[in-house]
């Protein structure tokens, strides 16, 4: 009852809003190229199924290969940061100021620094756009992290090494993974900047951008909500992941 | 007898954007091999520095702390530490938090070995059925247990409290040292237990010593005479005038560390 519940729920507040939309559309007359409505959907996803198929997998893998690191690069620099105050004061200037410029500014930069390499572009974009999350969560998780639990093991003559094995990382994990789900939706952001932007882009994104050469409306809605659909999948494969590494810190419900 | 803690003529001052701040001044302590050494004194008094300077985690300006005839430079195997707080890790079953201690004294002792030692302690603190529930599933009281275990289950040679019942209701904290003292009877340790309720200290403490006020330096010593038999300490005993007057003095006491001056030297 209950999973079924945790199904049910979600679905009919999709549906809802599919339905919402299409009556939006329907009521106010809105043409094709003002706002597609869903039931031009199928059509566009039937004709060109087998670009879809190609462009999500080439944003699916780009987005998710951005993401690997910029949970490795995010990781590493929060533990700086979180473990040297003088880390964290050197860096945290330098890390807003990055994190407040606009990234579809640095798609040119990029283009004319790797000329030509577009997949690893793409890849470099998505990670720049979403290791910040994911660097200050760990760094305020271990920098916050109380003394005395550092010192029940430093009492004992546990190493600095120890000590963060057995109690910084599992404790700082639901920070971690609240991070990422954020982090999730802003590599999909990056990917598909530059796939739109960039000339002879890739994936998603430039299918989208075909839709609006070729004045494919519908084409460009379908591409829309394609992507709303690998930034759910990616974000329940997150929630997965959090399920099985921090489930501890979900409380029982009451 | 030999004294297992000697605390020999600490001073410490902690430095702030404001200038020195000095904490401990000429402090002098002793507890005896297998002695409850109960601390007292006014708030902020630097009372928890001391736990941290007898568990080796920070060094005095000057003096020495010495544990069992060794000069004490760094943190040792040999000392079990609690906190008002039970810091407990949320990850581990009740069970894995107790047996932390022994992944780092004792890594190669086998798992079943620590847990036959771990599941000793919980059944003997009245834990037993809870080793694999989480520690956000248990009660204030019962996690201040948990985190008791853990504090002993590698034998230590010194118990080291920083006011570990301080935040239980009253009824829960005199559980806990109903508690305190079968562990004692069955794990014998040397304690020192740092606290605000003087009730506490004499009910747990063979001495009480009072600190005075910030700088604190060792006021007074008092030698707990609890009224009872067979050294098995009732409760009750509590109520009785012995231990009054007992509570009196130590009241007394805490005034004076209070009200004291700062150019007039303890004692």
């Amino acid at each position: 009852m209950q999973t079924f519940q945790k199904i049910a729920v979600p679905f009919a507040a999709i549906i809802l809003f599919v339905a919402l939309w299409e009556f939006l559309v329907w009521a106010n007359n809105w043409p094709d190229y003002v706002m597609a409505s869903p039931s031009d959907l199928p059509a566009a996803y039937s004709k060109f199924w087998e670009l879809f198929l190609i462009g999500s997998w080439q944003t699916l893998w780009r987005t998710v290969a951005g993401l690997a690191l910029a949970v490795l690069f995010g990781t590493l620099l929060g533990m700086v940061m979180g473990f040297s105050r003088i880390a964290r004061d050197a860096l945290y200037p330098i890390l807003v100021g990055f994190n407040a410029i606009p990234k579809a500014t640095l798609v040119p930069v990029l283009a004319l620094l790797f000329i030509g390499q577009h997949n690893f572009n793409t890849v470099l974009m998505a990670f720049l756009i979403s290791f910040f999350p994911i660097a200050v969560s760990v760094g305020i998780g271990l920098s916050t992290l109380e003394p005395e639990y550092r010192d029940i093991l430093r009492s004992l003559g546990a190493s600095r090494f120890t000590i963060f094995r057995k109690i910084a990382l599992p404790k700082t994990l639901p920070e971690f993974f609240g991070a990422l789900k954020v982090s999730v939706t802003l590599a999909f952001i990056g990917t598909n900047l530059v796939e739109i932007i960039s000339p002879h882009g890739r994936g998603l994104g430039a299918l989208f951008l075909s839709g609006q050469t070729n004045s494919n409306y519908p084409l460009m809605f379908a591409v829309l909500i394609a992507l709303a659909v690998l930034g759910i999948i990616l974000y329940y494969v997150v929630v997965l992941l959090e399920r099985i590494f921090a489930g501890w810190a979900e409380r029982p419900q009451q | 007898m030999t004294n297992l803690i000697d605390i020999k003529g600490v001073t410490h001052a902690y430095k702030t954007p404001k200038g020195l701040l000095p904490v401990l001044s000429n402090l002098n302590l002793s507890v005896p091999e297998g002695e409850f050494a109960a601390v007292v004194g006014p708030s902020g008094c630097g009372k928890s520095t001391l736990t941290r300077l007898v568990a080796g985690l920070m060094k005095p300006d000057q003096g020495e702390v010495w544990l069992h005839g060794n000069l004490v430079k760094s943190p040792r195997k040999t000392v079990g530490m609690a906190f008002q707080n039970p810091v407990l890790l949320e990850w581990r079953s009740i069970l894995d938090n107790v047996i932390l201690p022994l992944e780092i004294v004792a890594p190669s002792m086998p798992r079943a070995k620590k847990i036959a030692r771990a599941e000793e302690l919980l059944a003997l603190v009245g834990l037993s059925g809870f080793e694999a529930k989480r520690p956000s599933e248990l009660s204030g009281g019962m996690r201040q247990r948990a985190s008791l275990c853990r504090s002993i289950v590698h034998k230590p040679e010194v118990l080291i409290m920083d006011e570990p019942f301080g935040a239980l209701d009253a009824f829960t904290r005199e559980d806990l040292w109903q508690t305190m003292h079968e562990l004692r009877a069955k794990e014998p340790f040397t304690a020192v237990l740092i606290t605000h309720d003087l009730r506490e200290s004499v009910y747990l403490g063979d001495q009480v010593f009072v600190l005075s006020g910030r700088p604190a330096t060792t006021q007074f010593v008092l030698d707990v005479q609890y009224p009872g038999q067979d050294g098995q300490r009732k409760l009750d005993g509590l109520y009785t005038p012995e231990c009054s007057d007992m509570l009196a003095t130590l009241r007394e006491q805490i005034k004076i560390a209070q009200g004291r001056n700062a150019d007039v030297a303890g004692h």
